[in-house]
């Protein structure tokens, strides 16, 4: 197909535009953590690391972190095996009951964050969950387990169960089939929960505001409460690591996706 | 693939087997007995329950009621990996994420066979499917018929005294069906081990196997050898499922010794008396009738049909004629090249022996189901 010289220069700003929209945000976030005064005016001034050094050496920046890595290291695991078993369930199951407990299971994504807040902190106000790691680390797993299910039962619906009676002649029991057989071919689709459990959990930040405390605060709390207290450039700092990091997590698990293909198909 | 010339095969015996999924009852009271090391053959259209019985053996399905018994004992009730049958499927089910060396030891290394014999004998097993060189490729990067040859090594490489392939061919062209036909039955005959093999292809089934099961309807029909089936079937619904045939339906008009059949007005006799209150038919099969112009007076048997040939093909080593007859149906004749050709549109007359005639039941559902 040829194209009009104009349609073209037309087609590549259009493309050029929209790409420099999606990714401005970014754009400010990066060159603000350099800046050498304590504000977060743009364009930024002069260049230094001390907000990078404030991050590693301030408790309360470190401390936070370090909450949300934990939890969302347990919400993954936690989500996963779950939202893992819930598919199996729902892939054995009637197809009747199984379509209404699948959206019984998916409510977590539909219904406004805020509702589901209010209603998680008033049941953690009786049960002093608040502020606690189990109390984030339970309703963050709420929130996951979604993302889990959705990736695992897709990997499901392509897998050929047809391999699992092939196993079984082959004198594979259930156990062994599943590990052999199952497990690496939806394994795909179990990472890619697993992945998306552990961000939705470490970017997670209504339902945090509410149940947080002043002794337990997760990072995007930290960060919500600096920003609204004093214009300190360290958000921006960390911003910058966090986009560095999910760009390695996520770029690598599409290679590693990308690799696993090309090998099994 | 271990000790030669000792017997390896188990017996199958199957007793009044039903399945029935809610009221629907895919297997019928089906008895069939498979003898150690015989190759038999289900043969049946689609829907027949040919599929629904061998699941019953590998014990994939469980039987509603009915005794099974493999190698003389009864596996009602053992779940599939404990029955040690080797299984060959139409879809091929090889593992996608795993080399063809890897899918073919997989039986073994359930087994726990040490490292060193695993590979000597998924060598083994890939040499007698001829795959030995493609042990490092993965299933995707082979064709249809060398995935079905790996599956294949697979499912014979642990030595099970049984082995069941459903339609392992359907998917392949034809070219390569008739050469991995004589392939499996070069495989059989060095296994020793009973095959119980499944297609709706009739030509299949008389070229590979000792004997052959016709199901329909979730019932056998009949069992037996091809020859068999083609000389002798015992229903009409065989008679038609195996090898060409003219099926003539008339007004009976019998006695004690014969059946006569009114056709349009002309009269065919047997020397068989029809038993029951069915409807008598009559089928030949096409090398016993003779075709002929109409008013020669060669005489080529007692019986005589006129009609037009209404298409004529020619098959190198003959000619085969169908034939319209009077009543609207339609015949099937063979003839020597030899003989005077016949061109289409053209008046006949088709004669036969009353004696080369099978008289059968009528069964409406024996044109029906015809592929
Ligand atoms: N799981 C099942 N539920 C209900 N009906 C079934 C099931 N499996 C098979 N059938 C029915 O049983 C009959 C026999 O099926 P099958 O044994 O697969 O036939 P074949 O292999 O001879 O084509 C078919 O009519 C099929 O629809
Ligand atoms: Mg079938």
């Amino acid at each position: 197909m040829t194209m009009h010289p104009l349609t073209r220069v037309l087609l590549g700003l259009a493309c050029i535009l929209v790409g420099l929209w999606l990714v401005a945000p970014t754009l400010v976030v990066v060159p603000m953590s350099f800046n050498e005064n304590k504000s977060l005016a743009f364009p930024p001034q002069g260049f230094s690391w001390q907000w990078y050094q404030n991050f590693v050496t301030n408790p309360e920046w470190s401390t936070s972190f370090f909450n949300s890595l934990k939890v969302a290291v347990v919400v993954a695991i936690l989500a996963t095996v779950l939202g893992t078993l819930a598919a199996f369930g729902l892939d054995r199951m009637r197809a009747r009951p199984a379509g209404l407990l699948r959206m019984l299971l998916l409510t977590p994504m539909v219904v406004p964050g805020v509702v589901l807040a209010i209603g998680i902190y008033a049941v953690y106000l009786d049960a002093r969950l608040v502020g606690t790691m189990t109390g984030f680390v339970l309703a963050h797993t709420i929130l996951a387990l979604p993302f889990v299910l959705i990736a695992v039962q897709a990997s499901l619906e392509v897998f050929d169960k047809r391999l699992e009676t092939a196993a079984a002649s082959l004198g594979a029991g259930r156990i062994a089939t599943f590990r052999t057989v199952t497990l690496p071919l939806i394994a795909p689709g179990i990472l890619s929960g697993l992945l998306f459990a552990f961000v939705t959990s470490f970017d997670e930040i209504i339902v945090s505001l509410f149940i947080t405390s002043p002794y337990m605060k997760t990072l995007p709390v930290q960060i919500f409460t600096s920003i609204t207290r004093d214009a300190d450039p360290t958000v921006a700092a960390v911003g910058t690591i966090l986009l560095c990091a999910t760009t390695i997590l996520i770029g690598g698990g599409l290679l590693l996706l990308g690799r696993d293909r090309r090998s099994s198909l | 693939m271990s000790e030669t010339g000792k017997q390896r095969g188990a017996a199958i015996d199957l007793s009044a087997v039903s399945k029935a999924y809610g009221s629907f009852r895919a297997l019928d009271d089906i008895s069939l007995h498979v003898e150690p090391g015989e190759f038999m053959t289900l043969l049946g259209p689609s829907g027949s329950g040919k599929t629904t019985t061998l699941n019953v053996i590998a014990g994939f399905t469980e039987v509603s009621s009915g005794s099974l018994q493999v190698g003389g004992r009864s596996v009602v009730g053992v779940p599939a990996h404990k029955r040690n049958i080797g299984v060959v499927f139409q879809h091929y089910a090889l593992f996608p994420h795993m080399t063809v060396g890897r899918n073919v030891a997989y039986p073994l290394a359930l087994r726990g066979i040490a490292k060193a014999e695993r590979e000597a004998r998924v060598k083994r097993a890939l040499d007698m499917v001829r795959m030995a060189d493609f042990a490092h490729r993965y299933p995707s990067e082979l064709s249809g018929g060398q995935q079905q040859r790996v599956a294949l090594a697979r499912a014979i490489v642990f030595d099970p005294p049984l082995l069941l392939m459903d339609e392992p061919l359907g998917a392949l062209d034809k070219k390569l069906r008739e050469w991995l036909q004589l392939e499996i039955k070069r495989i059989h005959r060095e296994l020793g081990t009973t095959f119980v093999y499944v297609t709706h292809d009739q030509e299949e089934a008389l070229v590979l196997s000792d004997r052959i099961a016709v199901f329909n309807r979730g019932k056998i029909e009949q069992v037996g050898t091809g020859r068999d089936l083609y000389d002798a079937p015992a229903t009409l619904f065989v008679g038609r499922f195996i090898g060409d045939s003219t099926v003539l339906r008339g007004r009976p008009r019998g006695d004690r010794s014969s059946t006569a059949l009114d056709i349009a007005g002309e009269t065919v006799t047997a020397p068989h008396r029809h038993a029951g209150d069915t409807q008598p038919v009559l089928l030949l099969r096409p090398e016993k009738l003779t075709i002929r112009r109409p008013g020669s007076d060669r005489r080529d048997g007692h019986n005589r049909l006129s009609g037009t040939v209404s298409e004529a093909i020619y098959l190198g080593s003959g000619s085969k004629y169908e034939v319209r007859l009077r009543d609207g149906s339609t015949a099937i004749v063979r003839s020597p090249l030899t003989d005077t050709s016949f061109a289409i549109g053209e008046t006949v007359e088709l004669c036969f022996r009353g004696e080369d005639a099978k008289l059968l039941a009528d069964d409406s559902t024996a044109d029906t189901t015809l592929t």
